[in-house]
């Protein structure tokens, strides 16, 4: 494998390693999210399962979300972005690798919570299942359609929230999908062809996201 | 190897300079000399591709940056304001993170041997966050006893560095020159460099 690819990869791990406390945020605002609205709504198993696939895909697109900002801020702050934008590697490459690392960071702890937070909305296992599912392949072009945004918005000001208008609509067609999936499978029928419209929307992203992010740092750095 | 034609700057609806050409050879050294705000960090910036120019080119080799970009960045050091350090890895990850970057794969050794050689050695294994401005500065500066590349383009390389290691940088980019490489500086202070030939600049308003 590319080594400036897997530099990137093990920078930014490390560095979330090194900054705990910025990943527990993302996942405590997950569990503090989905967890009001058992509480807000009360008991009732019925309507609870009813919107349990909606309430926790929002709420795992909104603790994405919260990170987001900081994928591109804090490379453009120090310095290390232009030395990104100068490697001769393709820079679009090495965007993937960040990308990658933010969704290891702050996407995949979402998808395995996810099952504990669904026991709460007594939703059955079969739908669980599916969340999980649905989330493993839905969450990563979250990631990879936040970082255009991130990109886009650096060095703007209150650019945390720019990204939420950006990003957000975007968002939409996975948020769709993947609550569809889950009430499918929930009603009885196949959640398959939301599934698979999911990871197409995910691969659509692998292939083109990079490509934009790219073109947007280099207009955002000059 | 490097030249510039007809270079002008526009940030914003100001044009900070215009018509700045010069060609600079193997062994050559160039002072970009203006004061503050004259645009001479936009200038460098330009040089490296970062910056777009309103008009002009720079061309390496003959050819357009932009079109042999990867032949022109792996021979190419920039080093601006910031010093593209992280705060939370170590002196000697960040050296050798920004190496690898750069498609120079570093041992520790000879990170190490680097870091020493600037008279840091003794931080490397802090995290950037705990050093002070200067020595910042000369974690950074270290990877140009790492870098292998023909072509350093330095912004202020000497400001916040004390009376020694200003001499141990001179040294090491008269080195650096003697053996056929290239410079481009921007500095305040009057640094002894020795080159083969060197050329000034100096951005007017």
């Amino acid at each position: 494998m590319n080594s400036a690819w897997l530099t990137v990869l093990k920078r930014d791990l490390l560095q979330a390693y090194r900054r705990r406390s910025d990943v527990a945020t993302t996942l405590f605002f997950f569990v503090i999210v989905s967890s009001l609205f058992p509480l807000g709504i009360g008991s009732d198993s019925a309507i609870l399962s009813k919107i349990a696939p909606g309430v926790l895909w929002v709420a795992a697109l909104l603790a994405g979300m919260i990170s987001l900002s900081r994928l591109f801020a804090t490379d453009f702050a120090d310095g290390t972005l232009e030395q990104m934008l100068l490697s001769p590697q393709p820079l679009f490459l090495l965007v993937t690798a960040k990308i990658l690392a933010h969704w290891l960071v702050c996407g995949l702890p979402v998808v395995l919570l996810a099952p504990v937070i669904g026991l709460q909305y007594a939703l059955p296992n079969n739908a669980i299942l599916i969340l999980v599912i649905s989330l493993l392949l839905g969450t990563p072009a979250l990631s990879l359609i936040g970082a255009i945004g991130a990109a886009l918005t650096l060095g703007a000001r209150g650019s945390g929230l720019l990204v939420a208008l950006l990003v957000l609509p975007l968002y939409i067609p996975v948020l769709i999908f993947g609550a569809l999936a889950v009430s499918a499978s929930q009603s009885g029928m196949s959640p398959q062809a939301h599934l698979s419209l999911l990871g197409a929307i995910s691969l659509l992203a692998v292939v083109l996201a990079p490509l934009a992010t790219a073109a947007a740092l280099r207009i955002s750095i000059e | 190897m490097l030249a510039a034609q007809g270079l002008a700057c526009l940030r914003g609806d100001r044009l900070l300079f215009k018509n700045v050409s010069f060609d600079l050879q193997s062994g050559g050294l160039l002072y970009v000399l203006g004061e503050n705000g004259s645009g001479k960090s936009s200038l460098l910036r330009m040089l490296c591709g970062l910056l777009t120019p309103e008009d002009g080119a720079v061309l390496w080799q003959g050819n357009k940056i932009k079109q042999a970009a990867e032949s022109y960045l792996s021979n190419l050091t920039y080093l601006g304001h910031l010093n593209g350090l992280k705060d939370d890895l170590s002196a000697l990850e960040n050296l050798q993170t920004n190496a690898r970057l750069a498609g120079n794969n570093v041992s520790d050794a000879s990170a190490l041997a680097a870091l020493t050689a600037i008279g840091i050695a003794r931080c490397a294994h802090l995290p950037a966050r705990v050093l002070s401005q200067g020595q910042k500065r000369r974690v950074a500066l270290a990877g140009l006893w790492l870098a292998k590349t023909k072509l350093w383009i330095l912004d202020e390389p000497f400001a916040a560095l004390d009376v020694a290691s200003v001499e141990v940088l001179a040294t090491r980019i008269s080195e650096h020159l003697a053996h056929g490489g290239m410079a481009i500086l921007t500095t305040h202070q009057d640094v002894a460099v020795n080159a083969q030939s060197t050329q000034t600049l100096r951005l007017s308003k």
